[in-house]
């Protein structure tokens, strides 16, 4: 049994030497059948297999993953938690997500480190003031905390902005509520959470076919053996298509390649998250002291887990034409994760036409905030076989019937 | 980083081009006979395959013209390249 951490239990294991504490989680062998199976070891699928297991009393879950956990995008992207969205669908969703990430670290018993320092966007232009205002103005009739100040606020909030860019800041918004948090840790306290419930945590497991009867899905074949199971879960972000079409099911997903770097760790310098569309800036800084910075997709298709150098000089570009103190330091990492674009930038959730089989995929750029809210709905979708009220809006059909939630326009998701 | 052999101008680097995305598809009709399933089948989904991919590219910043390459989505190495209009190597081996 897993020993609740808490600070007692810090202090009883300091003075037993440390010799008490048992593996976070349980990394199982397959069972030949279980009541659900979720596929993708990410943020996603193990917030699903604990919700299954929360939510729904469904325990006895199989979550595979083909690599290990957290291995893919939740640990490839720059970890930004934030709900400016601009219609009521999927402000409702991400607010949702925002506030269950606020008592995660309660619930799951496990320290993600969400720090909610804010997120400023910020407009360089009067068209660009125009947009942030119109963006606070739905965040608030959405309920959502949104602040638009002007250039003195913004100085003052964020030493160390150029003091004469080249595009000039007129003023910024600000979600205070927004924040980051610590990407692993919100992948190993899903899993140790949901492994504590008895869920199965199976690492190196690829399916490799479905098996399907009647139009039904009755389990995966993995290269560790068949599990069946009448209720099969996916969560893969940008390998969506290539794992649904083993399925016979088709996806409208194009999977493009994102790249983050981060610099050399240096003292705290910047203590909340800033993007400014206009340079292509997206930074923060971790907790080590890192500066963390997103850059933009390479616009074709990829499955390749690095990012090319146009967007790495954009990127540092950008950065360094809002804080020119940063033009000395270094790039001590870079990489890239395979992301999962639909064409209107808003999540894929619910039921496909293979019965009993549920995808959760679509997240673009910006699956990490949304991982709580995912899981819960996806777990929702395959314990009762009903979209959750939440994501309702976010099936297949609309791509049928032209019902678009476009975000891609609506909220300037960039790409 | 690719490098891309623009049909026109010889062996440009990838910052002067833009991708147009998969080659080879026509659009359906005559468009009041199309249903919603072809249409979004037309407009949303496209092949998205792991390995060769056939898809259209500009010289954005250089001739200004389009053309198609046959690039793989792993390695990126692009295995050919040939001019709107042309068939695509899948077809050419049929």
């Amino acid at each position: 049994m897993t020993r609740k951490y808490s600070a007692l239990s810090l202090l009883r294991e300091g003075l037993a030497g440390q010799t008490g504490w048992d593996p976070a989680w349980r990394d199982a062998v397959p069972k030949e059948r279980y009541d659900a199976i979720v596929i993708g070891g990410g943020g996603h699928g193990l917030a699903t297999a604990y919700y299954l297991a929360k939510n729904h009393g469904i325990t006895n879950v199989a979550l595979i993953e083909r690599g290990w956990i957290g291995g893919g995008n939740t640990g490839r992207n720059t970890t930004i938690i934030r709900s400016n969205y601009f219609f009521p669908e999927t402000a409702r969703f991400f607010e949702f997500a925002l506030k269950l990430y606020e008592g995660l670290s309660q619930d799951l018993n496990y320290n993600i480190m969400f720090s909610q320092r804010g997120m400023w966007m910020l407009g360089h232009d009067r068209h660009g003031m125009e947009m942030l205002r119109r963006s606070a103005n739905a965040m608030r009739l959405n309920g959502i905390d949104a602040e638009l100040h002007d250039e003195a606020t913004v100085r003052d909030t964020i030493p160390g902005l150029n003091t004469s860019p080249r595009f000039p800041i007129l003023g910024g918004l600000n979600q205070p509520r927004a924040g980051s948090a610590r990407h692993d840790a919100v992948a190993w306290g899903y899993a140790r959470a949901a492994s504590a419930l008895g869920v199965d945590i199976i690492q190196n497991c690829e399916v490799e076919s479905f098996l399907i009867e009647n139009g039904h899905v009755r389990g995966v074949q993995t290269n560790r053996g068949t599990i069946r199971s009448e209720t099969v879960g996916m969560a893969v972000a940008g390998h969506s298509t290539a794992l649904a079409a083993k399925a016979g099911v088709r996806l409208p997903i194009s999977s493009f390649a994102l790249q983050a770097f981060v610099s050399e760790p240096v003292k705290p310098c910047l203590d909340t998250v800033l993007l400014s569309p206009a340079t292509g800036t997206y930074i923060s800084q971790s907790d080590k002291g890192e500066l963390v910075i997103g850059a933009g997709l390479d616009l074709y298709l990829s499955y390749a887990q690095r990012g090319n150098l146009p967007w790495m000089e954009r990127a540092a570009a950008g950065v360094t034409e809002l804080f020119p103190a940063f033009s000395r330091m270094r790039f001590l990492r870079q990489w890239a994760g395979i992301c999962d674009i639909v064409h209107d930038s808003t999540p894929i959730i619910g039921a496909t036409d293979l019965g009993g089989f549920y995808v959760n995929c679509g997240w673009g750029t910006g699956g990490f905030k949304a991982i709580p809210a995912g899981g819960w709905c996806l777990a929702h979708a395959m314990a009762t076989g009903t979209s959750h009220p939440l994501a309702k809006a976010f099936d297949l059909d609309r791509f049928r019937t032209g019902a678009l939630i476009d975000e891609a326009s609506a909220s300037g998701i960039a790409h | 980083m690719l490098l891309i052999d623009c049909p026109y101008c010889g062996p440009r680097a990838e910052s002067e081009f833009r991708c147009g995305g998969e080659g080879h598809i026509a659009r359906p009709g005559p468009h009041d006979e199309v249903s919603a399933d072809a249409w979004a089948d037309y407009l949303f989904y496209r092949t998205n395959p792991k390995g060769e991919h056939r898809e259209r590219w500009l010289h954005a910043a250089g001739c200004g013209q389009w053309f198609n390459i046959l690039r793989d989505t792993v390695t990126h190495q692009i295995n050919g390249v040939y001019l709107m209009g042309e068939p695509g190597p899948a077809e050419a081996a049929q």
